[in-house]
C-alpha cells in the first residue's frame, strides 16, 4: 500500500493523498513555538486547576480564623503566605478565592461573547432595520462607563454572586457585539458569502458554513482581551461590597477587607491584588499570543 | 454509477425553440442616500431598460467598458441583488411565479472574477465545490465535487483537502468552475471569469470553458472587457454603455459591421496585431457621464461624433437593422423616422 507510506522518501506514486492539516492545528503548532504565550498559559491553567481542586491538596480550612494567631506576616510557620485579620490562613483563601474569583471573572465574558456573537453577526449579516434596531440599542449602555454601569446594575439587583454575573455580563455584550457586527459585515460584502447565496443556500445555512467560520476568531480574541478587565470589574464590585459577600473568600473582598491592615502587614494585604495582577496579565497575554496565532493570512 | 445521473442538465420544459433565458425591460437603481437624515439624494442607473434574450446552447458575450452594468446585470440575473423592476423567464418560467429563485439558482450558476474571494479561506476546496451540491439536497455530494475536480483538470487526490490560499490563480479559478457545475446548471453566468489570469492560463481556461459546454449542453452569458476573448467563445454580442442595450448581433455580424457609434469605439480601440492596420478612427474622448444623471434622450450622445438635436431627446429603440434583422442596435441614425438629418443611413464611415 503506497499510498499509506507517510514517509515520503521516494515519489513514485503520481498523485500521493495531502495530509489535510486543518486550521486548529496550524494554530496550535504556532501557539507550541511562542514561549511567553505559553508561560502565561500555564499559569492561567494552574491557577484554574489549583482552584477546581483545592479541596485535594491538603490546605488549612480558609473559613476557620483564630482570634490568636491574627495578620502573621509571610512565612509563619503552618502558615506560608501568612493569616489575614481574623488569623484564617491565606495561602487556602488565596486558592479557594481563585473558585469565585475565576468564575465569576470568566463566566460573565463567555456568557457575552455567545449572546454578543448571535446579536453581532445577525445585525452584521442582516443589516437593515434590524441592524439598526440591534445596534441603537447596543450604542445606548456605551453611553455609560462600564464601571458605573456595573456597579448600577449590581446595585439594583442586589449584592450576591448571580447578580454580580448578571450585571457583568450585560456590561460586556455591548462591545462584543460591536466587534461581531463589525467583522461580520465586512465578511459580508465578501464575494464567497455572494457564491453561497447563489448557490440558493438560506441565511442561517451560510451564516453557519461561511460566515461564523471567519469571523469567530477575532470576535474570540478581543472577549480574551475582556476577561482581565472582567475580573478586575468582578473584584472590585466584591471590594465595593456588591458583590461577594464575607466569608467567602473572593480576592476582591480579601482586598477590601485586608485595607485596614496595610500598616501592620503590607505584604500581606497586597496578596490578593497581586494574584489579581498576575491573572489579569497573563490572561491578555494569553489573548495576544492567540491573535497572532490565529492570523493564517500573513 | 448514479452519480453521473445527477451531472444531467434538469428537465428540458419548453423545447429547443424555447430561449433558455429571456430578460425583459430589467432595472435596477441604487439609491444614494446622504443628509442629515439619510434620505435618498439620487439614484444611481446602474441597469435600466435591458432586455434579452439567450437561446439554448449559444454563448452570448457582454461587453462594455466599466461601470457599464455588465456585473450589476449579472447579480440581477441570479437574484443576488433585488431588481427594481422587469421579468426574468427562465425556459418558459418567469422568476417569482412558477420559478422560485432557489430553483433558479439550480438552473444558473456564476462563476465571478475574483477567484480568490469568492472562496470562503476556511474552507477546503473539496467543502467549497460540494457545498451547493449539498445545499440542493443532490446525492453524495462529496463524490459529485470530486468528479467535477477531475473534469475541470484539478486531481481531487492532491487538491481536495488543500486550503484556497494554497492554489495558483488559474486553479482557484477551476475550483470556481467547478463548483458552479457541480450544481449541473443549465446556464452558467461567467463575469469576467478569466480577466485576472494571465494570458496562457486564461487560453487554458477558454478551452476548458467550451469543452464543458459541449460536454453538459450549458448556455453561457460570457461578461468581459476583452474583445478578442469574447469573439473567441461567443456566439452573439450584447453591447452595453451606461446601463442600456445599445447593440446586439451575431459575432461575424458585428465583426463586419459595427452598427452603434460606441460599438465602433469601442472596436477601434482595440489594438490591432498588424502595424499596417492601425486604427483611424478617433478614440473616444472623457469618462463615461455620470450613471446618477444619465444624459436624457440617448446615453450616448454627449461622446458621440454624429449627435443631433433627436439624439438629446428621444431614448433610441432597439431594433433590427434594415437588411439583418438579427442585428438588433439602439441608434437613431437607423432608424428612418427618428428626426435626426441623416436618419435611415447607418453611421457615416
Amino acid at each position: 500500500m503506497a499510498l499509506t507510506d507517510t514517509t515520503g522518501g521516494q515519489a513514485v506514486e503520481p498523485a500521493p493523498i495531502e495530509k489535510p492539516q486543518g486550521y486548529w492545528s496550524g494554530v496550535g503548532a504556532r501557539l507550541v513555538r511562542d514561549p511567553l504565550t505559553m508561560i502565561c498559559a500555564g499559569v492561567v491553567l494552574a491557577l484554574i486547576l489549583a482552584a477546581v481542586f483545592a479541596p485535594l491538596l491538603g490546605l488549612a480550612d480558609p473559613y476557620k480564623g483564630s482570634m490568636i494567631a491574627r495578620l502573621k506576616p509571610l512565612g509563619t510557620e503552618g502558615h506560608i503566605l501568612g493569616t489575614d485579620e481574623q488569623g484564617r490562613d491565606m495561602l487556602a483563601r488565596l486558592i479557594y478565592g481563585g473558585r469565585l474569583t475565576l468564575f465569576i471573572g470568566l463566566m460573565p465574558v463567555v456568557l457575552a461573547f455567545f449572546i454578543g456573537s448571535a446579536l453581532g453577526i445577525t445585525a452584521g449579516y442582516v443589516g437593515g432595520l434590524t441592524n439598526t434596531i440591534i445596534m441603537r440599542t447596543v450604542d445606548v449602555f456605551f453611553a455609560f462607563p462600564s464601571v458605573l454601569l456595573a456597579i448600577a446594575i449590581s446595585g439594583a439587583l442586589g449584592a450576591g454572586i448571580v447578580n454580580s454575573l448578571v450585571s457583568l455580563t450585560i456590561v460586556f455584550i455591548p462591545p462584543i457585539t460591536r466587534v461581531a457586527e463589525a467583522v461580520t459585515s465586512g465578511v459580508r460584502a465578501l464575494d464567497y458569502i455572494d457564491a453561497a447565496r447563489a448557490t440558493g443556500a438560506n441565511a442561517w445555512t451560510v451564516i453557519r458554513v461561511h460566515v461564523i467560520g471567519n469571523v469567530l476568531s477575532p470576535i474570540f480574541v478581543y472577549a480574551t482581551s475582556l476577561t482581565s478587565v472582567c475580573m478586575i470589574l468582578a473584584a472590585g464590585l466584591s471590594f465595593l461590597g456588591i458583590g461577594v459577600r464575607p466569608p467567602e473568600p473572593e480576592w476582591g473582598l480579601m482586598l477590601n477587607t485586608l485595607r485596614s491592615a496595610i500598616y501592620v502587614n503590607p505584604w500581606l494585604s497586597a496578596l490578593p491584588g497581586v494574584m489579581i495582577f498576575i491573572t489579569s496579565l497573563c490572561l491578555n497575554l494569553l489573548s495576544d499570543g492567540l491573535r497572532s496565532a490565529m492570523n493564517v493570512r500573513d | 454509477m448514479s452519480v453521473t445521473e445527477t451531472y444531467a442538465p434538469s428537465a428540458d420544459t419548453g423545447g429547443p425553440g424555447q430561449p433558455l433565458l429571456i430578460v425583459r425591460d430589467l432595472q435596477k437603481h441604487f439609491p444614494v442616500s446622504g443628509g442629515l437624515l439619510g434620505r435618498t439624494q439620487a439614484k444611481v442607473q446602474a441597469v435600466d431598460r435591458v432586455s434579452f434574450s439567450v437561446k439554448k446552447g449559444e454563448t452570448l458575450g457582454i461587453v462594455g467598458e466599466s461601470g457599464c452594468g455588465k456585473s450589476t446585470t449579472a447579480k440581477l440575473l441570479i437574484g443576488l441583488t433585488e431588481k427594481d423592476r422587469g421579468e426574468i423567464i427562465f425556459d418558459g418560467h418567469a422568476l417569482g411565479e412558477r420559478l422560485s429563485l432557489k430553483d433558479l439558482r439550480r438552473g444558473v450558476q456564476m462563476v465571478f472574477q475574483d477567484s480568490y474571494a469568492t472562496l470562503n479561506p476556511r474552507l477546503t476546496i473539496l467543502d467549497s465545490v460540494a457545498f451547493g451540491a449539498q445545499v440542493q439536497g443532490l446525492a453524495d455530494p462529496k463524490c459529485l465535487a470530486r468528479k467535477m475536480m477531475d473534469r475541470v483538470g484539478l486531481d481531487p487526490n492532491r487538491f481536495a483537502h488543500r486550503y484556497p490560499h494554497e492554489l495558483s490563480g488559474g486553479q482557484r479559478q477551476r475550483v470556481n468552475i467547478a463548483r458552479a457545475l457541480a450544481m449541473s446548471p443549465r446556464l452558467v453566468v461567467l463575469d469576467e471569469a478569466v480577466s485576472a489570469l494571465d494570458k496562457s492560463v486564461e487560453a487554458q481556461v477558454l478551452n476548458l470553458l467550451g469543452d464543458l459546454r459541449a460536454e453538459f449542453g450549458l448556455t453561457y452569458i460570457f461578461i468581459s472587457h476583452d474583445l478578442n476573448v469574447v469573439r473567441f467563445i461567443s456566439d452573439r454580442i450584447l453591447v452595453m454603455y451606461l446601463g442600456e442595450v445599445v447593440e446586439v448581433a451575431p459575432v461575424d455580424s458585428i465583426w463586419a459591421e459595427q452598427a452603434h457609434p460606441y460599438t465602433r469605439s469601442l472596436f477601434s480601440a482595440m489594438p490591432s496585431m498588424d502595424p499596417d492596420d492601425r486604427t483611424k478612427e478617433p478614440p473616444l474622448v472623457g469618462d463615461p457621464p455620470n450613471p446618477i444623471n444619465p444624459p436624457k434622450g440617448c446615453r450616448f450622445h454627449t461622446r458621440c461624433r454624429f449627435a443631433a438635436e433627436a439624439c438629446k431627446t428621444k431614448v433610441p429603440k432597439l431594433a433590427g437593422l434594415s437588411g439583418n434583422a438579427d442585428h438588433l442596435v439602439a441608434c437613431h441614425l437607423h432608424d428612418a423616422a427618428s428626426g435626426h438629418p441623416k436618419a435611415g443611413q447607418g453611421v457615416p464611415a
